[in-house]
Order: C-alpha cells, then structure tokens, then sequence
C-alpha cells in the first residue's frame, strides 16, 4: 500500500531546515542560554527522522551519505581527547578555559574549551541516534 | 654506562617499531637479521660491566611510575640479575640467529619476532626490577608474551590449547605471587627488595612469613614448571621450536628460580622455605625425569627432561637456603657450595638443552617428524647434528668431559650434605635425599641415551618425505657455539666461577666472606660422587638393554590420576558451573531481566540510605502548587492507569508519549527551560523508536485485565524509592549544598546556564562516561541487529 504523504513531504522540506537552524543555534546558546550539546545533537537528529518518516530509508541515505557509526565514534574520541589534552599543558584532567574576545562590530564574543567538548557530545548523540534508528529501520524493510 | 631502562626499553621499542613497518617488512626476506643486532649489543654491554659487577658493585636506577603509592621503575643490577641478563641477551641472539633459518617467509615471521621482543623485554624488566610491582608487571607480560608464542600457529588446536594451560597455570601462579609481595610489603612497609633484605632484622619473626612465603613460592613454582604445575610446559612444545629453546626452556621458566633465588635473603631463615623448595624441587627432578623417559615425541622428553632439571636446580636453591638458616652457622661452605651448584648448573643446562632443541629443531625441519617410534639411523646423514646432540645429551646425563659432569657432581656432594643438617629430627628422610637424586638421575642417564639412540642409531627409517641430509651451515652455527662452551666450560669452570658465579652468590648471601665460596675442581678423586656417578652408568646401561621390560611400570599409572587429567575436568566442570549458573538467571525474557535490575536497584539504594539515615520528607521550601499543575499531575495519572487497562499496544505507546510531553509541559511551568527541552526531544525521539520497535512485537491482546502482585509490588517500590530518594536529595543531610557553584557558575566556568556548566564543567567526567557509555550502547544495538541474521555461521571455529 503505498501512501499519499505529499503534505507531509512538502512540509518536511522546509521545517527540516527549521530544525537544522535550531539545532546550531541551540548548539551554540548552550552556554549562556538554554541549549548545548546534548540537545544540539537530539534535536539534529530528530530533523534526519522527521526526513527518514517522511520520505524512506533510501532517501536520507541518498541525501545525507554518511556513516552515522562513524559520526558516534569520532564525537566520543573528540570527548576523549578534550579530556586528555589539558594534561599536554600540565592542566588537571577535563579541565576547560575560555577568553573573552572583543570583536569590533559583533561585541564581545567568549571563546570557550567547553565547545569542543559539547562538539563531542553532540556528535555522539547524534551518531547513536542515528545508527540505532537506521539499524532498526533497516531490518524492517 | 648503558643505562638499565635502555636496556629494558630496547627490545619494546624495537618490537614497536617492527609493528609499525610490519606491512613493509612482510615480504623481506630473513628479517631476523634486523632484529638480532639488539640482543647482541645488549650482549655486548652486559659483557662489559661484567668486571665491575664482579669487584662487587651494583646499579640502581629509579624511574618514578606512580609516585602516590610509592610505586616505581626501581631498577638494580647485581651478580644474580646478571647471570640472568647475559643468558637473556645471549640466547636469545643465537636464537633469533637461529630463527632466520629456521621459519620461512610466509609463517608471519614479523609477528614472531615482534612477540620474541616483548619477550624479551619483559624477561630483562623481571631480572633487572627492584620493585615488587613492576618485578610483577614485568612477570605477567612474560606470561602473556609466552601465551603468544606457544600460540604462534594459532590454527592448530594443539597450540592454542598449550596457551591457555600455560597462561591459566602461569596466571594463577602470578596472582598468587602478587598477593606474597603485597603481603610483604605490608609487614616491611616498602616496595624494594633491596631495602627488604636490609632491614630483613624487623621482619624476620612475623607470623605472615609462611604465607607470604607460599604465596610467593606458588609463583615461582608455576612458572619454573614445578610438581605439580609442571603441565603445562609439555603443552608449551607446540611453539616453533626456537622459542622452546629460548623460553621453555632457558629463560623464561628459569624466572621462578630466579625468583627462589633472589628471595633466599629475606625467606631462608624460614624452615618451611627450605622444606618446600627442596622437596618440590627433589619430587619435581623424580618425576619428570620418570616421565621423560617414556615419551615417543622429542620435543616433550625435553620438556619433561626441563622440568626435571628445573627440579635439580630448585632443589640445591633450598639445600643452599640452609646455611642462612638459625640453627646453621654461616661460616661453613656446606650449604653455600649448593648455591654455586645451582647457579653453575643453571648456566650450564641453559648450553645444553639449548643445542639440544636447536638439534631436534633441525631434525624436524629436514625429516618431517620428532616421533622416536619413526626415527632411526639418522647418524648417517647428520654427522654434525648427531655430534651436537651427543654433547648436549652426554652433558644433560653427567658425563665428563662435559659441563653438566662438574654440577652433576656438585649436586650430589649438597644432597649427600643434607644429613648433616638435621631438620626433621628423623635422620631417615635426610638420607632420602641422596637416594632420591641418585635414582632421579639414572632416569635422566636413560632418556639421554634413548635420545641418541633411537634418533641417530637403530634401523634406517623408511624415507617418508623430507630431505634426509646435514642442516643448512646458517642453522648449525648456534647449536654448535652452545656445543663448544659445554665442552670449554668443563675445562675452564673458574673463569665462569670467578667472574659470573661468585658476584651472583654474594647478592644471595650479602654476608658471606670470600674464602667461604670454594672455587670449582674437575676431578675430585674416588670420592662417593663419582662412585655414584659410575653407578648410574652401570645400571643405566642395564636398564638401558632391557627398555622394553622397564617400561611396563608406566601402566602403573593410571591417566585418569594424573595431573593432566585433573585440569582438564576442571576446565570441562567450570566451564559446565558457569553455564548452569548463567542459564539459571539468563532467562531471555526481558521481563525478568528488567525485574533484576529494579529489584537490585530498590533493594540496595533504600537499604544504603537507610543505613545512612539520609531520609527525608520534608517539604519545606518547595514551589507552591498552582491549579494548573495539579490538572497537569491528574492527567498524568490518568493516562498511567490507562496504559494499564487500554487493550492495544499503539495506544500504550501514544499514551506513555503523552506523560513524557506533560512532564515537558512541568519543567516549562517550574522554569527548567534545558530540561523541557531535552525532555520534549528525548520523548519524541523514543517515539518514535517506539513505534519502529513495535513493528517487530508479536501479535498482542490484552484478554482481561488481571494483577500480578510481585510486579505490581517491584512497580510501587520503584515509584516510593525514586520519590525518596528525591525528597531526601533536596534535604542536603548527606552533602553539603552545592548552591553555591549555581550562582558562581560563570565565574567558575564562564558560563551563565547552570545546567550546562554542570555537563560541561563541573560534571564533565561524568558526561564524558555517560558519552562513552551511550557509545558503547548504540554499537551494541547496531551488532546485535545486523548479526541476527547471521545465525548459522560457525560455531566452532576448530577446524
């Protein structure tokens, strides 16, 4: 039976992008405002399912040709790394910094360590999700 | 000086560099010639500080390692580490000399040389430590260096199952020792051995000195290969034959000796020291000598034949720890000359079981078979060889002129010696001691005529296969240099004595005077040794003529008694235990499973936080209820007790959906915009994860609502102690309040949401875990999936 989920589809296109923006924003929020990496990598994921419910396995992997394991694997070797990279400077385990840069237009901007740890996370999230849904959704086809 | 860490880390680093070009490296030819300069030069250095080892000095080096526990690289080298590094280093280039010859291209020879390396790195850390602990770490990775080798033709089965008896055996015993030094590092309250002989005084006495001498011994008897863990070296013959003639037989199963040896100072003022070692080591030499001498396998006499003369060189460590005893004065060479025997005696079994295995390494090489049953007359074609095996067996037997002569004989003046020394108070079983090392020592008379006689003389086998000619001059070059120092060291033993065997004995007697320790003599005139020795000719060759009556008294041994038999039940017991045990609780219902874990989960926080006295109830300073939230709780316990009741799955799944996107809509009224967040993308994620699930359940209708009351009562206790624990979280009884890292979040981590500077910052090891575990989780589910179709694959990889 196949369905007529035009509505769906057409809808799905746009707000995937939505979703995508919200995911970055809120990625990048996460340190003063509601966000971070966590939810970054969830709601990431959640714009490729919206994608795989509307339209079919095939599709997003067409669309997005990327190993999902890989992403979960690099993401937990970036948290790994951030972990270990203070020891380098004679710095406690994990420990993060961060610097404040005045940028002449946009005003202050704060570079913190604890980005590239969130970048981990996110990416984890997102890659386990992912695997476990693609698997799943695999063998049901 | 070459500093001592070098000279460990060497062969790591050389083996670390043959991983990273192990791909180049795979289609050179002979890459044994790479490997080789590094024992060689190591050799070399050694040999150069030999002189100032023997004036009496020492080197210690200290790495720090794990300063907190005062764990570190303490290194020291004395006359005893010594003798061991020049075996080491020295065997071990005539054994990779060998090997170049020895295993052709396509046999993964990258990866021998690499698990040869490690060996031989860990076996330089284990005689060169001075720390209790890395002595043990060094030990263990000589266990696991030894498991790869005697693994090295993984495909056999017989190979693979000699590993596991070694690695259980040897592991066993490890653990045991490391046990002995913690206990012993209790009661001394250091980690160096050096500093544990100096203050030997303080400890002597200590009710704990019998166990941590068992536990210690355990060790050192598993990895010598002694009565009764003798069982696995038989097993280890399954390695290429090189790595027999250097680990199983010179080096590695020499740790335990050098073990006893190097503990003598701190355990021989112990009567049960000497006890177990010497009677270990005399039933260990009887045994094995017994056995050897009815394998049909060369490769097993030999290793039998290892294990017996471990055995001799155990028993004159604990004839030697006597004169340390209290109720034997120093100043006596009686005991002390068994030390001298020992250590001669281990040099010299070193030379000739060494050409002894690179001989029969050779004749399996050109004629396919170690079988004595199949072998014979091979006299003809392998001149050479059979000279190298006849000195290497003639000098394993005790006959002049070779080496073993000389400590053959000195073994029998300690064992005749033993009487003197009146340590049951029964004077019979001190004269065993003679009897035992007499009979002990016409087996070994046999079996090293069976070794030349079956193989080089008898009936001219049947050509079978293989090439019937003399080995390749490469292969003969290392038997025959171990085959000339047996013959050298029997006409100059002093040479030896002075510069390599004194310093070692004074690192095991730091009192002992010069004059004390005699130098070695060839011939001692008619005295009862040679008397004995003459004996053992004589009634060897009789026993000899009539071999095929002798050999019936080995049906008086049963296997089912054996020691063989015993670990191979309890392999096949423990392995049916644990399978009865797991298939009592691995019931594949998930139901149950999860039962497990809210049961152990209720049972063992309530518990703690009862025996803490952290509950708490109160509910002072919480937020105000509005109306809202209470039609908010309403309509999530009505949607609870509906999941119950609803008769189709899709609905209990859209139900649960909806109390996750209500306790979203709580979070949002209690101002947690992060926990609304997440929690609204978490629920819909599972969603949907639900939903795909559900594809695969099987048809399902709720016939009529009935209870059951233990899951109802694992669901009420979870709910109670989830509320408790939350409650009782808040009160702050058990910890300080963490408030203040709230407000001083962006100072202390530049951040201003709270939520996230925990993950982030002051949490961050635990969200790293969590990260890791989430990981692990999500390739968990991805292999369980993609490998369920693949369920008839092999389930016995044995070919």
């Amino acid at each position: 039976m196949k369905i007529n989920d035009v509505i769906l589809q057409s809808i799905s296109k746009i707000v995937v992008f939505i979703i995508l923006t919200l995911a970055l924003y809120l990625f990048f929020a996460g340190h003063h405002a509601p966000g971070g990496g966590f939810i970054g990598g969830l709601v990431l994921a959640s714009a490729f399912v919206l994608v795989l419910l509307s339209y079919d396995i095939e599709s997003l992997q067409k669309g997005i040709p990327i190993d999902f394991k890989i992403i979960a694997a690099t993401g937990a070797l970036i948290v790994l790394i951030s972990g270990f990279a203070p020891l380098l400077f004679g710095k406690l385990f994990l420990y993060q910094t961060f610097l404040s840069v005045h940028i002449p237009v946009y005003g202050e901007l704060e570079l913190s360590t604890v980005t590239f740890f969130e970048l981990g996370v996110a990416l984890t999230v997102l890659g386990v999700v992912m695997t476990i849904i693609l698997s799943i959704s695999k063998d049901v086809a | 000086m070459l500093s001592i860490f070098f000279a460990i880390s060497l062969p790591f680093l050389a083996a670390f560099l043959l991983i990273i070009f192990a791909k180049q490296l795979t289609h050179v030819q002979r890459i044994g010639w790479f490997v080789l300069p590094i024992p060689i030069l190591l050799f070399i250095s050694f040999l150069f500080i030999i002189p100032d080892i023997a004036s009496g000095q020492t080197f210690q080096d200290k790495l720090s390692w794990i300063p907190t526990f005062d764990i570190h690289f303490l290194t020291n080298i004395d006359g005893l580490s010594m003798i061991f590094g020049l075996l080491i280093t020295g065997i071990g280039s005539l054994v990779i000399f060998y090997s170049i010859y020895y295993l052709s291209t396509e046999q993964a020879v990258v990866r021998f040389y690499i698990y040869l390396l490690l060996f031989m790195g860990s076996m330089l850390g284990v005689v060169f430590a001075d720390h209790l602990m890395s002595l043990y770490v060094f030990w263990e990775l000589t266990s696991i260096s030894s498991f790869l080798l005697i693994a090295f033709w993984y495909q056999r089965k017989g190979s693979r199952d000699g590993a596991k008896k070694a690695l259980l055996i040897t592991v066993f015993g490890g653990l045991a020792m490391f046990i002995g030094f913690l206990m012993l590092h209790q009661i001394s309250g250091t980690y160096s051995i050096r500093e544990i002989i100096a203050s030997i005084d303080t400890i002597k006495e200590h009710p704990l000195m019998p166990y941590i001498i068992i536990f210690i011994l355990l060790g050192a008897f598993t990895k010598s290969a002694q009565f009764p863990f003798h069982i696995w070296l038989p097993g280890a013959m399954e390695a290429p034959t090189p790595v027999s003639a250097y680990l199983h037989s010179a080096t590695m199963v020499k740790a335990g000796i050098y073990i006893v040896a190097r503990f003598t100072p701190i355990f021989a003022y112990e009567t049960i020291w000497f006890i177990l070692v010497s009677t270990i080591g005399l039933t260990t030499l009887f045994w094995a000598a017994l056995t050897a001498i009815r394998q049909v396998d060369l490769k097993a006499l030999l290793a039998y034949s290892t294990v017996s003369q471990l055995g001799l060189i155990m028993t004159l460590l604990g004839v030697g720890a006597l004169s340390l005893h209290p109720s034997v004065s120093i100043q006596s060479s009686l005991y002390t000359q068994a030390i001298v025997a020992a250590l001669f005696h281990l040099v010299n079994h070193s030379t000739f079981k060494g050409a002894l295995f690179m001989v029969i390494g050779i004749i399996d090489y050109r004629i396919g078979t170690r079988d004595l049953r199949r072998l014979g007359g091979l006299f003809a074609f392998m001149p050479l060889s059979f000279t190298i095996a006849v000195i290497g067996s003639f000098s394993m037997a005790g006959l002049p002129p070779f080496n073993g002569f000389l400590s053959k004989e000195m073994f029998f003046t300690a064992m005749l010696n033993v009487k003197q020394f009146n340590f049951f108070s029964v004077e019979g079983l001190a004269s065993l001691f003679p009897i035992v090392a007499w009979i002990a020592s016409l087996f070994t008379f046999i079996y090293c005529m069976l070794l030349i006689f079956e193989t080089f003389f008898g009936p001219k086998m049947e050509r079978t296969g293989g090439k019937f000619q003399e080995a390749s001059f490469g292969m003969l070059i290392a038997p025959s240099i171990l085959a000339i120092l047996v013959v050298l060291i029997f006409f100059i033993p002093n040479v030896l004595h002075n510069y390599i065997l004194r310093p070692a004995v004074y690192s095991i007697y730091p009192a002992i005077t010069d004059d004390l320790i005699e130098p070695i003599q060839i011939w001692h005139g008619f005295n009862t040794e040679i008397m004995m020795t003459i004996g053992i000719i004589i009634v060897g060759l009789i026993i000899y003529y009539f071999k095929d009556q002798f050999m019936k008294i080995y049906t008086l041994f049963p296997y089912s008694l054996s020691f063989n038999n015993l670990y191979s039940n309890s392999l096949k017991w423990s392995d049916k235990g644990a399978k009865i045990v797991t298939q009592f609780y691995m019931t594949r219902f998930l139901r149950h499973y999860l039962a497990y874990i809210f049961i152990v989960f209720v049972v063992l926080l309530s518990s703690y936080m009862y025996y803490l006295n952290a509950f708490s109830f109160s509910l002072n300073g919480d937020e105000a209820m509005t109306p809202f939230v209470w039609i908010i709780i309403a309509t999530i316990g009505v949607a609870g007790l509906t999941m119950i009741i609803v008769p189709s799955r899709l609905a209990i799944i859209l139900v649960n959906g909806y109390i996750g996107f209500a306790i979203a809509l709580l979070f949002v009224v209690f101002r947690a915009p992060d926990l609304a967040l997440t929690q609204l993308v978490v629920e819909t994620i599972t969603t949907t994860l639900f939903l795909l699930c559900f594809y695969f359940l099987p048809k399902w209708s709720r016939e009529r609502f009935k209870l059951d009351w233990s899951r109802f009562l694992i669901a009420i206790s979870v709910g109670v102690t989830f509320t408790v624990v939350a409650l009782s979280v808040k009160s702050g009884r058990l910890f300080d309040s963490i408030v203040h890292y709230f407000e001083d979040a962006d100072i202390l981590a530049g951040g201003s949401n709270i939520v996230n500077t925990i993950l982030g910052d002051f949490r961050a090891f635990d969200t790293m875990l969590e990260v890791i575990v989430l990981f692990i989780a999500g390739i968990g589910v991805y292999t369980l999936i993609k490998y369920k179709t693949m369920k008839g694959a092999r389930k016995n990889e044995n070919k």
